[in-house]
């Protein structure tokens, strides 16, 4: 059967959108509302361009999109305020 | 109109002509009068629905076609030399990406040492980008390119950038009568640009994307099929410019006297001179012909092949050197003809950063073959003999 | 072949002069007036560097058929010589055919270059215009161009004065075509007597 080959390689814009990235890392990342001044160095920092500050009326604080978030931790390690925490996935837990 | 004028306005009174709605480019010796032109009619208002945009740099300025073509632009730029190996990065991405950009290239020889003369290195070091490259004899065969190579770039079948290489100096910098288009001729013959694919605000693409193994070599296999297709649209689009503009500057080679013993290959502005010598010498009872190579990509290989197949010697004028090998003109030669001929091939490499190419040192250089003086394979000829110190 | 013998002309002539000075203008305008002449033309420079002030050369080939060939000239017609101080480091009379003619800015007379040269040996015919000094007085500036264009018209008559007033006209606009044309006419009138 043949393929289809578009011309050029020319694509629709976005289409990396359908690939979800979420499920990549061990750790995710956590931010603490309280402390998070919402200086936007995590979203400067993030390969992935998954944390973002946001605006909730009168707070502002970052918000991690974890359909993407890879959980490479870029976030916590640069934050001036300390306000993320990386935290290990269930799925990663042992009992016992 | 016939007019004596310059190579650079002969080639910009033609872009002119094709309608282009973004030139982009960057000077460089002996390239810059060539966009200096275009510039001047962009400010006198002569280039109608026409961006003109000046660049930081010959890959800035690739780039900003890429960009142009891929939004719909029917697009120019002119470089050369060190220009045109700053632009290849790009251009191997232009050709991926389909764009049919046209671009001329002022042959000019590659640095070190710095030379500002006309060589073939240049262009042929970007032989493999997927680039289509015509190489021309004269001022008027430059003029006449241009439309021929929108014509050819935009066709579906093809969507591939075409180079037109024309001879720094011996060619840019001549004042010579100079058969000028009109407007008419030119749009009866090169329809408006309607690109294949192009994108909007609304409708944004990208261009050229992310190719893993399963899928990388199909998009270059496509390449190559639309450089084998680009034969025969070469073809009709040289054919039928032939009928409109009453000149007809052959296929993807020109070969005067066939069938004669000895065949001399050359591409470039050497060509004319060089034909009056195999006349001359023909005069005096030697069987020697010309083969002039037009289209070096894409290679004509089968017309090389008829063409040589009786020759007994076939001598290669190379503008350039693959170091380490020898001419490349000749490389490919070689390897089109494998098996289809028995001639002996003399591969010369001549004319390096504009030395001369005078008319008795290619008289001499045919003599020499023809009476058994000189030995099949490769050498440099008209340098002086030199020992090589340590400063 | 027939035993019509069709005499075919070819003449060749390079310009000796400094980038600034206008050598390659000079055989450009030579190879428009030419092709308004009836013939084919073509001109080209070869410049050492870009650069004002370096010896620069020019050539022009004139023919009544189409011309091909692009080579430097190495045996000219004519050398014309834009600025005499060229002469010093440039051998310009080099491969100047017997018979051919050397036109040449210089400040003396034309026996003082004669003899300098040892033309008369040499077979080769000298002319001379003080061309800096006609241009200080119309231009202003020590650019000669035009003003050995209209000696080489004048010496050689093989353009009309006419024709290259004409192509001046259209070369140059305003005061500066008229100071050129000027220029041209004189040269061309001065090398006329000279040359008779
Ligand atoms: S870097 Fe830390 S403090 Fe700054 S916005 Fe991100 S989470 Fe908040
Ligand atoms: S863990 Fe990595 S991918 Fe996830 S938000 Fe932080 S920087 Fe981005």
């Amino acid at each position: 059967m043949k393929i289809k080959l578009n011309l050029g390689a020319i694509s629709e814009p976005l289409q990396s959108e359908k690939f979800k990235t979420g499920d990549w890392g061990t750790h995710y990342p956590v931010v603490d509302k309280e402390k998070c001044t919402g200086c936007k160095t995590c979203e400067q920092y993030c390969p992935d361009l998954c944390i973002e500050v946001k605006k909730f009326n009168e707070e502002k604080y970052a918000v991690v999109n974890y359909d993407y978030c890879k959980g490479c931790g870029i976030c916590s390690s640069v934050c001036p305020a300390e306000a993320i925490k990386m935290e290990l996935k269930d799925a990663f837990k042992f009992e016992g | 109109m016939r007019k004596v004028v310059r190579g650079f306005y002969s080639v910009a009174h033609s872009v002119k002509l094709c309608r282009p709605n973004v030139i982009c480019a960057y000077p460089i010796t002996p390239q810059t009068e060539i966009v200096e032109n275009l510039a001047a009619m962009y400010a006198n208002g002569e280039l109608g629905d026409c961006e003109y945009i000046t660049a930081e740099s010959e890959f800035g300025a690739a780039s900003m076609l890429v960009g142009a073509s891929a939004a719909g632009a029917r697009v120019f730029t002119a470089t050369c030399s060190q220009g045109l190996i700053l632009m290849s990065e790009v251009l191997f991405n232009a050709a991926g990406m389909r764009l049919p950009i046209v671009l001329v290239n002022t042959n000019r020889a590659l640095s070190a040492p710095l030379s500002i003369w006309n060589d073939h290195q240049d262009s042929i070091a970007i032989r493999d980008a997927g680039i289509m490259q015509l190489y021309v004899e004269n001022n008027q065969e430059a003029h006449d390119a241009i439309p021929q190579a929108y014509k050819v770039a935009e066709n579906r079948k093809v969507l591939l950038p075409f180079m037109v290489c024309m001879d720094g100096y011996k060619l840019t910098h001549a004042y010579e009568p100079i058969d000028l288009l009109d407007q008419e001729t030119v749009d009866s013959f090169l329809p408006p640009y309607e690109p294949a694919a192009y994108m909007t605000t609304k409708k944004p693409l990208a261009f050229g994307c992310y190719a893993p193994p399963h899928i990388y070599m199909e998009f270059r296999v496509a390449m190559q099929q639309a450089m084998e297709r680009a034969k025969n649209v070469m073809l009709d689009v040289f054919k039928e410019w032939a009928e409109v503009s009453g000149r007809d500057w052959g296929g993807h080679i020109a070969v005067d006297f066939p069938d004669s013993k000895i065949l001399v290959v050359a591409m470039g502005s050497v060509v004319g001179l060089l034909r009056k010598v195999v006349e001359e010498l023909r005069n005096e009872g030697l069987s020697v012909g010309l083969v002039k190579i037009r289209t070096f990509r894409p290679f004509p290989v089968e017309e090389l092949r008829e063409a040589l197949k009786d020759a007994e010697k076939v001598i290669v004028l190379d503008r350039s050197v693959s170091f380490g090998y020898e001419g490349p003109v000749s490389i490919e030669l070689k390897s089109a003809i494998y098996g289809h001929s028995s001639a002996e091939i003399y591969s010369y490499a001549v004319g390096l950063g504009g030395r001369d190419m005078p008319k008795d040192f290619l008289e001499k250089l045919i003599r020499d073959v023809a009476e058994g003086r000189e030995r099949p394979g490769f050498a440099f000829k008209g340098h002086q003999e030199f020992e090589e110190v340590i400063p | 072949m027939g035993s019509k013998e069709v005499v075919k002309i070819l003449i060749e002539v390079r310009f000796h002069g400094r980038g600034g000075q206008g050598a390659v203008t000079a055989a450009d305008i030579l190879a428009v007036a030419g092709f308004k002449e009836g013939y084919y033309t073509l001109s080209f420079p070869m410049f050492g560097a870009e650069k004002r002030g370096t010896p620069v050369v020019s050539y022009l080939r004139i023919s009544d058929e189409p011309i091909v060939a692009r080579d430097e000239i190495y045996n000219p017609d004519y050398v014309v010589v834009l600025d005499p101080t060229v002469m010093e480091t440039v051998n310009v009379i080099a491969g100047l055919k017997k018979g051919g003619m050397l036109i040449s800015n210089y400040p003396k007379s034309s026996d003082d270059l004669k003899t300098k040269l040892k033309a008369d040996e040499l077979g080769i015919k000298v002319a001379t215009i003080n061309a800096t000094k006609v241009a200080m007085e119309v231009l202003g500036r020590p650019i000669t161009n035009t003003t050995m264009v209209g000696a080489f018209g004048g010496a050689t008559r093989l353009v009309s004065l006419e024709t290259l007033l004409d192509v001046v006209n259209e070369w140059f606009k305003g005061e500066l075509a008229e100071k050129n044309a000027k220029l041209i006419e004189e040269a061309y009138r001065y090398m006329m007597e000279v040359c008779r």
